[in-house]
């Protein structure tokens, strides 16, 4: 098994690990977390990509690199919204 | 063979943690399960060859996402939130469909693995006409320039999605004494890094998103050890920081298709002025922004 292969096995996982906690789990923040890892498994699975030739592959690490602004930025707007829905909740 | 080891080590631990960080008891052991996760992430890029990636990850996706984290958790009222315990038989049956899309994916990705991409040829092949000599600023700032003007646009778009919900109600307790010191003298540090980060970026790992979270990471410190005061949304400078990167890339845009040859078509010998240019005003915004969102702003007397 290649290097490469190995890393996009485990990046598969990882992504099936985050779905698997965004369907069995109920709390918001868990469920947030598990977005972000399915996310990072996609990344992964990119960058194991990129890696198949020595440099990187500019344009994927490129494309992880905006990604991970997007992400973080989403994340805390779907913190926000869930803040704000547990407030609603609440009152 | 030591090779494998440390793959083999990196990935279990990997996935360990993502398990830990979804499943553990309470939910604030999952949260910090998870900044662990962000830090091994990080030395996986490294271990890849993507150390631009490696450096942004280490920065935002374990320090100002965790901030993020444990902040949303401080707002919930304790005890709300129970643990989410999920019968065992859902849980196997969400495995049963997981288990068959994994063959699924493995066999999809499978000969992924072997194929050979024509674009990181032509993408160093062009580099002498881009204005940079390190392959991934150029494919940010020139080739894909259009990724990182919607991006800004995106963050954008967060920040004024998250101001509609009103004031975030990030409070600051009485700062920890050492904290205080030791970020007087962490915060030159950071800004000196930040603007290492930011001018390597042309020629070595670096560049406008690794400088502008180093920097929106040092706000976030400060901040916390009370050393900042609020930021605050009404302050105008700071609305102009947030804007500045995305105004003047769209600018710039406007500009290279009215007088040149299209959209974010740099004219010739101008690449490397106008790349500065942009990373300084995109460093600066995404700085500004990405320290909006997560420390928020204080409560605003008119609001």
């Amino acid at each position: 098994m290649s290097t490469t292969l190995f890393w996009l096995a485990v990046g598969a996982l990882l992504w099936l690990i985050g779905l698997h906690g965004l369907l069995t789990l109920r709390d918001a923040l868990r469920r947030i977390i598990a977005i972000n890892l399915m996310g990072s498994g996609v990344f992964l699975v990119m960058i194991a990509l990129a890696a198949r030739v020595v440099p990187s592959d500019p344009v994927l690490v490129a494309l992880v690199v905006t990604g991970l602004v997007v992400a973080v930025s989403a994340t805390a707007l779907a913190l926000r919204l869930a803040g704000s829905a547990e407030r609603g909740k609440s009152s | 063979m030591t090779e494998w080891l440390l793959d083999a080590v990196l990935a279990l631990l990997l996935l360990a943690l993502a398990g830990g960080a979804l499943h553990a008891r309470n939910r604030y052991a999952g949260v910090l399960l998870f900044i662990a996760f962000g830090l091994v992430l990080a030395l996986i890029w490294a271990r890849l060859g993507a150390p631009d990636l490696a450096l942004a990850e280490a920065a935002i996706g374990a320090g100002l996402t965790g901030v993020l984290l444990l902040a949303a958790l401080a707002r919930q009222p304790a005890g709300s939130g129970a643990e989410g315990v999920s019968f065992a038989r859902h849980r196997l049956a969400a495995a049963a469909v997981l288990v068959p899309l994994l063959m699924i994916l493995l066999q999809g990705l499978d000969p992924l693995a072997e194929q050979r991409s024509p674009l990181p040829e032509l993408a160093t092949g062009a580099l002498g006409q881009s204005g940079v000599s390190h392959p991934v600023t150029a494919v940010l700032l020139n080739y894909r320039a259009w990724d990182t003007l919607l991006e800004l646009a995106v963050l954008l778009l967060a920040l004024l999605g998250a101001r509609q919900l009103g004031p975030a109600r990030f409070e600051v307790e009485r700062p920890w004494p050492l904290l205080r010191a030791w970020s007087r003298s962490l915060a030159p540090l950071l800004l000196l890094a930040g603007g290492y980060l930011l001018w390597s970026g042309s020629s070595a790992p670096g560049g406008a998103f690794q400088a502008g979270s180093l920097l929106a990471a040092g706000v976030v410190l400060l901040r916390l050890a009370g050393v900042l005061p609020a930021l605050r949304w009404s302050f105008w400078p700071l609305r102009l920081l947030v804007l500045l990167g995305l105004l003047l890339f769209l600018a710039v845009a406007i500009a290279c298709a009215w007088f040149g040859a299209g959209w974010l078509v740099y004219p010739d010998g101008w690449a490397k002025p106008l790349i500065l240019v942009i990373e300084v005003a995109a460093t600066l915004s995404i700085a500004a922004s990405l320290s909006l969102l997560v420390v928020g702003e204080a409560r605003e007397a008119s609001a």
